[in-house]
């Protein structure tokens, strides 16, 4: 049986002017001591408000350089990025961060560190605490409010920090593989906790992330990027029923799904392991 | 954990430390008292303990425990002022940290109190002269720690603070100095050591007040029991500086 309303767009331009995100012919650049290294190319996709977007593709077609260009950690990079249609050459208020590697501040408590963005924007401590507690409780950390990360686990202050991004309350959640450090059951977990969220706060979210079962769990749509340069490949709409949970995972059509973005991926990931064999050994011959 | 198993986790350590002190001067004691150790070298502890009340009575204790303390406060605030500013100057100036960093270096090796004649002419016999070479003492690791501990903030911190829009001073009042607290303050316990090592010795050199002059003058009348107890009263200053850093870096640490 083939996969139901799967639409194999290699442009996508779902109603750019009612996007959210747009990112239009991105392409990046760096020069390193053996040349230039083209990270991006041509990277044109939009995201509609309320919409969980995910983009997967094999180590080193660019993931987190693209994270970091939408997010403005990163500039020099040619092509346009638009969050409401305003032009992105920044950090910006509209989007918030939420990092691959551990991120809460050890020096605050679970509270203070939710409480960071609020405490920013200069709201006053009654409330900001008052506030940051109702994020704890959404990210289902009731009881921890007066912990210090050090005393929590690994999925835990993943979750802080994903309580301190919704804080600032963005109008684009930013993830780069949020749960990569977790084992598969929490990772599991938190896509539910953070499928829940998405549906309560109608959150648009963007997700960056090498694990096809994590992607195909959280997202309405999947892009698929090309080994370096990365490119678009596809773009692929993810028809499981919505409300979601991590039950999904046992369907039929999910595992088809799987087995569909893995064929796409499968001939990218194969070329960058040659790429990286090929740079290692070149490296061997190259020493005296 | 049952409220005994409780108890003893917390007491136990110190019990066990004050145990550990008393049985080694136990053992000192015995020692000198069999003749293995030279009682004119070394006084017997308990001649020490008893002497207590006399250095505490005749020798002014109080105002010389209060006036090496000061100088000693002074050094402290002094090293912990310029050190991190200094130290978060070379940080943000990579040139200026990689033409300075090992003339700061070489300088924490570099027996400074021996200078103590030239600071007598800067500053005359006072204890700004003491006060000076303490502070000038304790400097290079309190620059050394903060470069160190202002590196080694994770870089996703960092990004975090960008990802916010913080200002310059935003990222380093919220994400550096916070990160990099307890690194600074490794600084500022080594740098107060030196500032004591230097404050005591000074005293003693130039025969200026504090504890430094009392346990001069003790050691020229010979009296080491009172000399030791003199000794002891210098430990107290450091204990209460350590005491008050770790107070203060653990403040500091829970506002940032």
């Amino acid at each position: 049986m083939a996969v139901p309303s799967t639409s194999n767009r290699v442009v996508p331009l779902p109603q750019a002017d009612a996007a959210i995100l747009v990112v239009d012919r991105v392409a990046m650049r760096f020069h390193t001591a053996e040349g230039g290294v083209s990270a991006l190319d041509d990277v044109s996709f939009t995201v509609a408000p309320g919409e969980f977007l995910a983009v997967i593709g094999p180590s080193g077609c660019g993931k987190s350089t693209l994270f970091n260009i939408i997010g403005g950690l990163l500039t020099g990079y040619d092509g346009r990025i638009s969050v409401a249609g305003q032009k992105i050459s920044g950090p910006h208020a509209s989007i918030g961060m939420v990092f691959q590697e551990e991120s809460t501040f050890p020096w605050r408590n679970v509270v203070d560190n939710v409480a960071f963005p609020l405490e920013l924007a200069g709201m006053d401590k009654r409330e900001r605490i008052e506030r940051a507690r109702h994020f704890v409780s959404m990210v289902g950390l009731d009881g921890f409010e007066n912990r210090y990360p050090a005393e929590l686990s690994g999925g835990m202050r993943q979750r802080v920090s994903m309580a301190r991004t919704l804080a600032s309350e963005p109008k684009i959640f930013l993830m780069d593989e949020p749960f990569a450090a977790l084992d598969e059951q929490t990772r599991l977990l938190l896509g539910d906790k953070v499928l829940q969220i998405q549906q309560q706060l109608n959150q648009t979210m963007l997700l960056i992330t090498h694990n096809i079962t994590e992607a195909v769990q959280l997202a309405d749509r999947i892009l698929v990027m090309t080994y370096r340069p990365g490119r678009v490949k596809r773009i692929v709409d993810i028809m499981l029923p919505r409300p979601r949970t991590s039950e999904i995972v046992s369907s039929e059509l999910f595992g088809r799904y799987v087995a569909q973005i893995w064929s796409d991926l499968r001939e990218e990931a194969s070329r960058g392991m040659i790429d990286d064999e090929s740079r290692v050994l070149h490296a061997g011959e190259c020493r005296p | 954990m049952s409220a005994v198993a409780l108890t003893a986790r917390r007491w136990l350590p110190p019990f066990v430390g004050f145990g550990s002190l008393v049985l080694a001067l136990a053992v000192v004691e015995g020692l000198i008292r069999l003749g293995a150790i030279n009682r004119f070298i070394v006084p017997l502890p308990s001649e020490v303990i008893t002497s207590f009340a006399r250095v505490i009575v005749e020798e002014d204790i109080l105002h010389r425990f209060l006036l090496t303390a000061w100088e000693c406060l002074a050094s402290g605030i002094l090293l912990t002022v310029f050190g991190v500013a200094i130290g978060a100057l070379f940080h943000r100036l990579r040139l200026l940290r990689l033409a300075c960093e090992t003339w700061v270096a070489a300088m924490a090796s570099a027996p400074l109190v021996l200078a103590y004649p030239l600071f007598l002419v800067l500053f005359g016999r006072s204890a700004l002269t003491i006060i000076m070479l303490a502070f000038l003492s304790g400097l290079p690791p309190v620059i050394l720690k903060t470069i160190e501990g202002l590196s080694a903030t994770r870089r996703v911190l960092i990004n975090v603070g960008r990802s916010f829009n913080l200002t310059p001073a935003q990222q380093f009042y919220k994400i550096l100095l916070p990160s990099a607290l307890p690194t600074i303050f490794v600084g500022i316990r080594l740098g107060l050591i030196f500032a004591l090592i230097n404050v005591v010795g000074v005293e003693f050199l130039i025969n200026f007040g504090g504890l430094g002059q009392l346990i001069n003058e003790l050691a020229e009348r010979y009296d080491l029991p009172a000399m030791y107890a003199a000794i002891c009263f210098v430990i107290f200053v450091s204990v209460v500086f350590f005491v008050t850093t770790e107070r203060a870096e653990r403040w500091l640490r829970s506002a940032g």
